[in-house]
């Protein structure tokens, strides 16, 4: 079974990639790894450095803060960007709802493939934009 | 009586199995001899040694053995310099591996780490039922039933050390003729020919070092650009060993490495046409070449396990896993060996562990062993105590020398507890284990961490009623942390946790 075609298939369909190229959908598998979490597992831990970038392929996540949880996340979401650009312990754990499959990229390598993926970084800056707007109605 | 010692472990019912006789299994099923668990051991093929009995196909090591080094030979400290011997607490199994390599490399040749271990195996008495395949497999209850070439074995919990070395190739490279690693001619045969190499990792580079004598051209081909371990500062990326066809195009030397998608391959008679695709402007090329050679990765042979509900992932298919090695969605089953590179770990920094080879996985069937000692055997293993006073000096010790936090880093890490009457040494742990467990006593781990950048430093994880907090020591050029800064940092951190277990221990 080729993995790597059934995996550009997927992100062929999320927002975040749709102006990238198939081969640029191939070049991105290669340059992410592929992680399978189960249930129950936690993906980042609040607090704990070393940050990553997910993209989720098939499954859930819930964001748990201080132990309570505060949204669920789907296929073609997307979590851990906020640490890696500022460098800092997430402020949420991300633990996995069932069983979970995600793209990932270090957060050494996340502003090497955004500057280097301009359309990406402009949909990114797009779902920032919405969680700012949520996290705003939430608070007013 | 030799037939018997020849073919141990009838069918019939175990309290474990273990399939597999490479380095893994070997190593597991040593350290479960040791624990005393009673457990058969199946392998298809007809002698110990895995993969190492026929591979690497260029015939020497990736992993190196010093054969001089600061550290006497039999003790804990120069298992950082030898990756390749299998581990052992007697005197006369330790670093077998510099005893049979003959100086010329330290890179041992294929032969020698086929040697090396065969010679583990007939010192340490190892017993494996050879020439018996694994067939299929089904679940009876709390029981698996494995059916193999010689009959059913039925155990309540399985160990798979069965390896990552099924070559795979997509759908693009499913053409008569097109060779992968593993079906390569004797070099000499590709003298003067034009070879096309798909695949920029380890394997690809492997093949194209080997060729550089013999071929007119080599042209290396993936969609994503080449990455080396040098830069990296970890084992992600092409090493050393085979970085020379990477020097030959970084001069133009004849050698190409092309960052491009393969779009088709059509065989034109006696020659191939390949068509390639950048990533970057979509710009394309043809060649004309001799051979193609599929180097895109190799995939576990897991056989039914998916259907049984072993859940895999990635394009090498590998079982997801718990800490501990154990299927992450079909509990009973357990993997070693290089297998164990599917349970992740932290991934700090996005560097794996080394649970892939052999200097990683050899540590984790020690910790697997007592982990189904007792999970599964119900054997209580001995935790030394440890004064309050000394916990600082072991930690420092362990992290300037202990073999598994300097091969495993960031995966496997020294564990303290605070036990009933003090602090107590826990051992080796899982580092995910560790910070995921919640419910666990007051206890400190240390590991050494890599970045991709510094000099390896000290990661220490504090756990307080439930929380774990993480302290990272600043790195040391010659990775001595004994010295007193670091004493006085860690003891800092620590005192929490040592404060509460002297007032325990003085109670």
């Amino acid at each position: 079974m080729d993995v790597r075609a059934e995996v550009v298939d997927i992100l062929a369909g999320f927002s975040l990639f749709a102006d990238l190229t198939t081969p640029e959908l191939e070049n991105l598998v290669d340059t992410f790894d592929e992680q399978m979490f189960s249930e129950g597992e936690r993906v980042v831990r609040q607090g704990l450095s070393s940050a990553s970038f997910y993209v989720i392929l098939d499954g859930a996540a819930t964001i748990r803060v201080d132990g309570k949880d505060r949204a669920t996340l789907r296929p073609g979401d997307f979590f851990g960007e906020i640490s890696c650009l500022l460098g800092e312990a997430p402020v949420a754990d991300i633990v996995a709802q069932k069983q979970l499959r995600c793209l990932v990229l270090p957060g050494e390598s996340l502003e090497r493939f955004l500057v280097g993926h301009p359309r990406v970084l402009f949909r990114l800056l797009q779902g920032e934009a919405r969680k700012v707007r949520t996290t705003t109605r939430w608070l007013t | 009586m030799a037939h018997l010692t020849d073919k141990p472990f009838p069918p019939g019912r175990y309290p474990l199995v273990v399939v597999g006789s490479g380095p893994g299994a070997m190593q597991l099923t040593y350290c479960l001899g040791r624990l005393g668990l009673d457990h058969a051991v199946l392998s298809a093929d007809d002698a110990p040694g895995g993969m190492f009995r026929r591979w690497p196909i260029f015939q020497r090591m990736l992993s190196w053995t010093k054969p001089f080094a600061n550290h006497e030979k039999a003790t804990r400290a120069y298992e950082r310099f030898d990756w390749n011997s299998l581990l052992s607490d007697d005197e006369q199994l330790r670093a077998i591996m510099p005893t049979v390599m003959d100086g010329t490399s330290y890179f041992p040749s294929r032969p020698e780490m086929e040697k090396g271990l065969a010679t583990f195996a007939q010192r340490a008495g190892l017993r494996i039922r050879q020439s018996v395949r694994w067939e299929s497999t089904r679940a009876d209850g709390k029981d698996f039933v494995l059916t193999t070439s010689d009959g059913e074995y039925i155990a309540p919990a399985v160990v798979f050390a069965v390896g990552v070395a099924q070559p795979w190739r997509p759908n693009v490279l499913a053409l008569e003729g097109v060779q992968q690693y593993g079906e390569l001619r004797p070099a000499e045969t590709y003298a003067d020919r034009r070879i096309f190499i798909v695949g920029k990792q380890n394997s690809g580079f492997e093949i194209a070092t080997g060729l550089l004598p013999w071929a007119r051209q080599i042209v290396l081909a993936s969609p994503s650009p080449t990455r080396l371990s040098v830069d990296t500062r970890s084992l992600v990326g092409v090493r050393a060993r085979y970085v020379q066809p990477y020097e030959d195009w970084a001069l133009a030397g004849g050698v190409v490495i092309l960052d491009a998608s393969i779009e088709s391959v059509e065989k034109t008679g006696a020659t191939y046409r390949v068509h390639t695709k950048s990533p970057t402007d979509s710009s394309t090329l043809v060649f004309e070449v001799d051979d193609v050679i599929a180097a895109t990765g190799f995939v576990a042979p897991l056989r039914d396990l998916p259907q049984l509900g072993v859940s895999v992932f990635g394009q090498s298919r590998l079982p997801a896993q718990t800490p501990y090695w154990e299927s992450a969605t079909l509990p009973g089953v357990y993997f070693a060996g290089t297998l164990m590179q599917a349970s992740l770990g932290l991934k700090r920094h996005g560097i794996p562990s080394n649970s892939g080879a052999v200097q990683g996985y050899r540590y984790n069937a020690r910790v697997l062993a007592r982990h189904l000692a007792e999970s599964r055997f119900g054997v209580t293993l001995e935790r030394p105590a440890v004064n309050a006073g000394d916990v600082v000096s072991l930690l420092l010790d362990e992290v300037t020398r202990g073999p598994e936090v300097w091969h495993q880093r960031s995966y496997l890490a020294r564990v303290v507890k605070v036990g009933g009457d003090g602090m107590v040494d826990a051992g080796i742990e899982p580092l995910a284990h560790f910070v995921d467990d919640d419910s666990g006593p007051d206890a400190a781990a240390i590991t050494l961490e890599s970045n991709g950048r510094d000099d390896p430093y000290p990661a220490v994880y504090v756990r307080s009623k439930g929380s774990v907090k993480e302290y990272l020591l600043p790195p040391h050029p010659l990775l001595d942390f004994t010295g007193d800064q670091y004493r006085k940092e860690l003891s800092d951190r620590l005192q929490p946790l040592l404060g509460s277990a002297l007032t325990r221990s003085a109670s």
